[in-house]
C-alpha cells in the first residue's frame, strides 16, 4: 500500500470516529444509557416528533407607543403650564393608526418658538411641525419609533422567557419571527395543552397600587351621579369584583386615582401565600426604592382607601391602617393555582404591550410516536432498497458505494449531533432523500468508469478519468440542490427547516464520501490487483 | 449488470411528441387551477382550524358532524383521516370560524361539542394535559405522599400520560385500564375527578388569517428566489441560455406538480412547498448532468451539428439518468408508502416531481438549447454551436474521443 493511500485511509477512519462521537457523544457519558437515549440526547427531536406546542404571537407594539406618547403628552402639558404657553386643546387624535401623534391646537403664533424649544429640550425623541390654524403636530422621530417598537419586542421576549422558564418547560424556543412584523415564535416541547401556558404568557401583569377615592358603585351612572356628573380630573372609574360577601359575584366600579403609589417595577419578589382568612393570596415585597415610595404614600394616607389594580382591574380595596413599608398582600378570591401563576408573572415583569396569538399548532405525543415509527420504517425500507440495488447492479463497486452511503449517513447524523440540529419528520424524509440523491454521485462516477473501460482504458486510468470527469458535474448538482435547501432554511420554520438542515448536511457530506472515500476504496482495490486484472463494476 | 449500453435513441426527433405530452399535462393542470379546483391551499396558507381526533371505536363522520352543528359549528367539515383502522377523523373549520381575537375558540368548541355526554363536574382524562392530572393528584393526595409529593406524583403523571399516549395511541377506553400501570388508590382518585370520553385530540393546527397571507408570500418568494438562484448559478457556470433552459424546465416541472395537486384537489401545505423547492434542485441536477456532457462534447466534436451532439450527450448520460431517477424514486416511493399520512402530500409531490423532473431534463431542457440555436441561425447569426465556457474546467489531459 503506498503512502498517500495510507494517509487517505487514516483520514477516513479519523472522520468516522469523530462523527460517530458526534452521534453518541463522548464515551465517558456512555455508561448506563441505551444507544437510542444517547442519540436523542444529542440530536434533538422536533415538536412534530416528540409532541408539543408551537405558537406564533404578535406584540401589539402600538400599545407601547401609546404609553410613551401618553407620558410625553402629560409631560408636555406640565411644561406648557410652567412656561405659560396657552393652548385650546391637546389630544391624540388617532391612537390606533398614529399612536405617536400628539396635536396641540390654538397656540398663539408668538409662542411658537417657545413650544419648539420645549419639545426639543424635553421630548428629544419627537419632532414638531406646524399645521393649520395655529395647531402643532408632534410625532415621534422615525428612528426613535422603530427603536421603541423593537425594544418592546425584545422586552416581550425576555418576559415571556422568564415566565416559561419558571413553568419548567424543557428546551423552549422563544425567538423573533418574520421580518419586522413584531412576531415571536414560541415552541414548547412536551406541552400538549397550551391553554394555561398561553394565558400565563399573555397576561400583561401590570400591577399598580393606587389610591381609591370612592366606591364601590353598582354602575358607572351611579358613580357619575354621586359626583354630580363630573369626575375629578385626576381620577378614573375602574371595574372590579365586589369585595365583601364571598357569594357576591357582581361587578362594581371604583373611582381610582390616576397616579400610582407603586407599580410592578417596584416589586422585588412575589409569592403565593394565604391571607389572614386562610384564603389563597399573593404576598409581595417591594424593592428599597419602592418601599420608600410606598411608605411615604401610606403614611400620608392613613385612613384612606388603597386599591390594588392588576391590568386595569381593581383586585382589592383596603383601608390603610398604618404606614406600610415594603410588603403587602393581593387577594381576590383566587384559587391556589391562580395565586401561583399570578405571583410568577409578577416576578417575571410586565409585558410592555399586549400580545395576540396568530398561529397555534399542537402535536400530541401519540402522533409524534407514530410519526417516528413510520418515518424510520420508510427510511429503512428506502435505504435497504438502494443498498441492495447498488450491490446487484455494480457488484464489487456496489460494496464501495454502500460503504460510502453508510459513511454519508454517519457524517450527516454526526453533524447534526455537533450542531444540536433538530430532527423533524420532514427531516427524516430529508435523510432518505439524501440517500437517494447521494447515490447519484456514485452512479455518475461508476457509469463514467464503465464508459471509459468500454473505450478500452485500463482499470486505473478508467477510475482516474471517471472521477475527474464526474467531479465537475457533482459539484454543479450539489450546489444547485444546496441553494434550494438554503433558501428553504431561510424561509421555513419548524418541520420545513428541519428538512432543509438534513438535506444540506447530507449533501455536503456526500461530496466527501462519494468522491474522496469512494476513490480511496478504488485505489485500495486497484493496489491489490495484478496489472490487467478486471475491475468488478 | 447493465441495463443501458450504447443506446442511440433520437430524442430530438421526438420533440413534438414530448411537446404534446408536456402541453397536455401542463394545460390540464392549468385548466384545473383556473376553472376547476383552483390551487387547493392547505390550512398553512388559507388559515383556519384543523383538529385531528382519534376515536376508541370506528368513528361516524355524519354523526360527528351532527354533533358539531348542534353546538353551532354549522360549517365544520368532518372527514375520515388516514387508514380506517386508525379510527381517526379530521375536523376542519374555515377561516371565518377562526377568529384572531381568540384563536383557539374553534378548537375548544369542537372538543366541548364532542364531549356532550360528559358527567357533570368531571374532566376528560383522554384530553387532559399532564398539568391537569398532576394538579388533581396533588390536591387529592391518594397516596398520602407527604414531603416528596411533587416528585412522586410527577412520576405517576408521566406514567399515566405515557401509557395513554404511547401504549393506547392517545385514547383510553376506561380508567380501569390504568390499573396495571399505577397504584389502585391513584386510579380510585382519578375516577372521582375524571371520566374518559371516546376520543382524544392528536393534533391541532390553527392558523390566523395574517399568518396565512404571510406564508403565501414567503412560499412564493422562496420559489422565486430559488429559481433566480439557479438562473444565476447556471448563467455563471455555463452560458445564460443554459440557465434560461434549466429554469424554463424547472418551471414546467413545478407547473405540472402543482397541477397534479389541483387535479386531485389535494391541499398544498408548507411541506409540499418544501418538496417543490427540493424538486427545483433535483430537476436541475438532472439537467446539469446532461448540459455538462453537452459542454464536454461540444469541445470534442466541433464540427458536428448541435442537434447530434445533444442527442449523443443524452444517450451517453441516459444510463445514469435512469438509474439515479430510479433510485431516488425508490426512496420517495418508500416515503409515500410507509411514511405515514402526515407526509403524504410531501412524498406525493416528490413522486410526481421526480418522474417529471427526469423526463423534462431529457425532453424539455436539451431541445430548448437546440431550438434557440436554430432560431439564431434563422436570424442569420453565425451558425456555430453555442460555446460553453471552459475556463473553470480542470479535468485530465485532453484526449481524442473514441466514438
Amino acid at each position: 500500500m503506498n503512502k498517500t493511500l495510507l494517509w487517505k485511509l487514516v483520514i477516513i477512519l479519523a472522520i468516522l470516529v469523530v462523527f460517530t462521537l458526534g452521534i453518541f457523544g463522548p464515551p465517558w457519558n456512555w455508561s448506563g444509557h441505551s444507544a437510542l437515549a444517547l442519540v436523542t440526547d444529542r440530536i434533538h427531536l422536533g415538536l412534530d416528533l416528540k409532541g408539543g406546542t408551537h405558537l406564533i404571537l404578535q406584540v401589539q407594539v402600538n400599545d407601547a407607543v401609546n404609553v410613551d406618547s401618553d407620558n410625553s403628552m402629560a409631560r408636555l402639558k406640565e411644561d406648557m403650564r410652567t412656561h405659560k404657553i396657552n393652548y385650546v386643546e391637546i389630544s391624540k387624535p388617532d391612537p390606533v393608526g398614529h399612536p405617536d401623534m400628539i396635536v396641540i391646537k390654538g397656540v398663539a403664533p408668538e409662542q411658537r418658538s417657545d413650544l419648539q424649544t420645549i419639545v426639543a429640550d424635553r421630548l428629544p425623541e419627537y419632532n414638531v411641525t406646524s399645521g393649520a390654524e395655529n395647531s402643532y403636530i408632534i410625532t415621534m422621530k422615525t428612528q426613535s419609533l422603530a427603536d421603541l417598537k423593537n425594544r418592546a419586542v425584545a422586552q416581550a421576549i425576555e418576559t415571556i422567557r422568564n415566565r416559561i422558564d419558571s413553568l419548567g418547560v424543557n428546551e423552549p424556543v422563544i425567538q423573533e419571527h418574520g421580518l419586522g412584523a413584531y412576531q415571536i415564535l414560541v415552541q414548547l416541547p412536551g406541552v400538549d395543552d397550551p391553554a394555561r401556558v398561553k394565558e400565563i404568557m399573555q397576561s400583561t401583569a401590570m400591577l399598580e397600587i393606587k389610591q381609591s377615592l370612592g366606591g364601590p358603585y353598582s354602575s358607572q351612572q351611579q358613580a357619575l351621579q354621586e359626583h354630580n356628573g363630573v369626575l375629578p380630573p385626576d381620577a378614573v372609574l375602574m371595574q372590579g369584583r365586589s369585595i365583601g360577601r364571598s357569594d357576591d359575584t357582581g361587578e362594581v366600579w371604583y373611582l381610582i386615582s390616576r397616579a400610582s403609589a407603586v407599580t410592578g417595577s417596584d416589586l422585588r419578589t412575589a409569592e403565593s401565600s394565604r391571607d389572614e382568612n386562610g384564603q389563597p393570596a399573593v404576598r409581595f415585597v417591594l424593592t428599597g426604592e419602592g418601599g420608600r415610595k410606598f411608605y411615604a404614600f401610606t403614611s400620608a394616607h392613613v385612613g384612606d382607601n388603597l386599591a390594588v389594580v392588576l391590568d386595569n382591574r381593581v383586585q382589592e380595596v383596603a383601608v390603610i391602617r398604618d404606614a406600610i413599608r415594603d410588603n403587602g398582600v393581593i387577594n381576590g378570591r383566587f384559587t391556589e393555582q391562580q395565586t401561583r401563576d399570578l405571583s410568577m408573572v409578577l416576578r417575571s415583569g410586565a409585558l410592555p404591550a399586549s400580545i395576540k396569538y396568530l398561529e397555534e399548532r399542537t402535536v400530541g405525543p401519540s402522533l409524534g410516536a407514530d410519526s417516528i415509527r413510520s418515518g424510520v420504517q420508510a427510511a429503512v425500507v428506502g435505504m435497504a432498497a438502494v443498498l441492495v440495488f447498488m450491490l446487484i447492479y455494480y457488484r464489487g463497486a456496489g460494496i464501495n458505494a454502500d460503504i460510502a452511503l453508510i459513511l454519508n449517513l454517519i457524517i450527516l447524523l454526526g453533524f447534526m449531533g455537533y450542531f444540536g440540529a433538530v430532527l423533524t419528520l420532514p427531516g427524516i424524509a430529508g435523510v432518505i432523500l439524501t440517500v437517494g440523491m447521494g447515490v447519484d454521485s456514485n452512479v455518475l462516477i461508476f457509469e463514467r468508469i464503465r464508459e471509459e473501460l468500454r473505450n478500452g482504458k485500463t482499470p486505473p486510468s478508467a477510475v482516474e478519468q471517471g472521477f475527474s470527469h464526474a467531479w465537475i458535474t457533482i459539484v454543479d448538482t450539489h450546489v444547485t440542490t444546496i441553494v434550494s435547501a438554503a433558501i428553504l432554511f431561510i424561509f421555513g420554520t419548524g418541520p420545513v427547516r428541519g428538512f432543509a438542515t438534513t438535506l444540506v448536511f447530507g449533501l455536503a457530506a456526500n461530496l466527501f464520501t462519494a468522491v474522496f472515500v469512494s476513490r480511496a476504496i478504488f485505489d485500495w482495490i486497484l493496489s491489490r490487483k495484478q496489472r490487467g486484472e478486471a475491475l468488478s463494476i | 449488470m447493465e441495463l443501458f449500453r450504447n443506446t442511440n435513441i433520437d430524442f430530438l426527433g421526438k420533440k413534438w411528441y414530448f411537446l404534446a405530452f408536456s402541453l397536455v399535462f401542463s394545460l390540464a393542470g392549468l385548466f384545473s387551477m383556473v376553472f376547476w379546483h383552483g390551487i387547493p391551499l392547505g390550512v398553512d396558507f388559507r388559515g383556519g382550524t384543523l383538529v385531528y381526533v382519534k376515536y376508541a371505536h370506528r368513528p361516524d363522520p355524519a354523526g360527528i358532524h351532527a354533533e358539531l352543528v348542534r353546538a353551532g359549528l354549522k360549517n365544520a367539515r368532518v372527514q375520515a383521516y388516514d387508514k380506517p383502522e386508525y379510527n381517526e377523523v379530521l375536523i376542519a373549520l374555515d377561516i371565518q370560524e377562526t377568529s384572531e381575537q381568540s384563536l383557539d375558540k374553534g378548537k375548544i368548541q369542537i372538543i366541548q361539542a364532542l364531549q356532550s355526554n360528559a358527567p357533570a363536574g368531571k374532566q376528560d382524562l383522554n384530553n387532559a394535559s399532564s398539568l391537569t392530572i398532576m394538579d388533581h393528584l396533588l390536591k387529592n393526595d391518594p397516596l398520602q405522599a407527604g414531603a416528596d409529593a411533587n416528585q412522586r406524583y410527577g412520576v405517576i403523571t408521566q406514567a399515566i400520560v405515557g401509557y395513554r399516549d404511547k401504549q393506547k395511541g392517545g385514547v383510553l377506553s376506561s380508567l380501569d385500564e390504568l390499573k396495571g400501570t399505577v397504584d389502585a388508590a391513584v386510579v380510585g382518585s382519578l375516577q372521582e375527578g375524571f371520566f374518559v370520553s371516546d376520543f382524544g385530540v392528536r393534533n391541532v393546527e390553527i392558523v390566523g388569517p395574517q399568518v396565512g397571507k404571510q406564508l403565501q408570500k414567503q412560499a412564493f418568494l422562496a420559489t422565486a428566489y430559488s429559481l433566480a438562484g439557479m438562473l444565476i448559478y447556471l448563467g455563471f457556470r455555463f452560458e445564460w441560455i443554459y440557465g434560461v433552459a434549466a429554469v424554463l424546465t424547472v418551471f414546467h416541472d413545478t407547473l405540472i406538480t402543482v397541477g397534479a395537486f389541483s387535479l386531485l384537489n389535494w391541499e398544498i401545505s408548507l411541506t409540499v412547498i418544501a418538496a417543490i423547492l427540493t424538486l427545483i434542485g433535483y430537476s436541475n441536477n438532472d439537467t446539469i448532468v446532461v448540459f455538462d456532457r453537452i459542454r464536454e462534447n461540444i469541445k470534442l466534436l466541433r464540427r458536428e451539428p448541435l442537434a447530434d451532439i445533444v442527442n449523443k450527450s443524452i444517450n451517453q448520460t441516459l444510463s445514469r439518468t435512469i438509474l439515479t431517477a430510479g433510485l431516488t424514486f425508490l426512496t420517495v416511493l418508500a416515503l409515500f408508502l410507509f411514511g405515514g399520512e402526515v407526509l403524504r402530500g410531501f412524498s406525493f409531490a416528490l413522486v410526481i416531481g421526480i418522474l417529471i423532473g427526469t423526463y423534462s431534463s431529457i425532453a424539455i431542457a436539451a431541445p430548448i438549447l437546440v431550438a434557440y440555436q436554430d432560431w439564431r441561425q434563422d436570424r442569420g447569426k453565425r451558425p456555430v454551436a453555442i460555446p460553453a465556457r471552459t475556463a473553470t474546467r480542470q479535468d485530465g489531459p485532453k484526449e481524442k474521443v473514441k466514438a
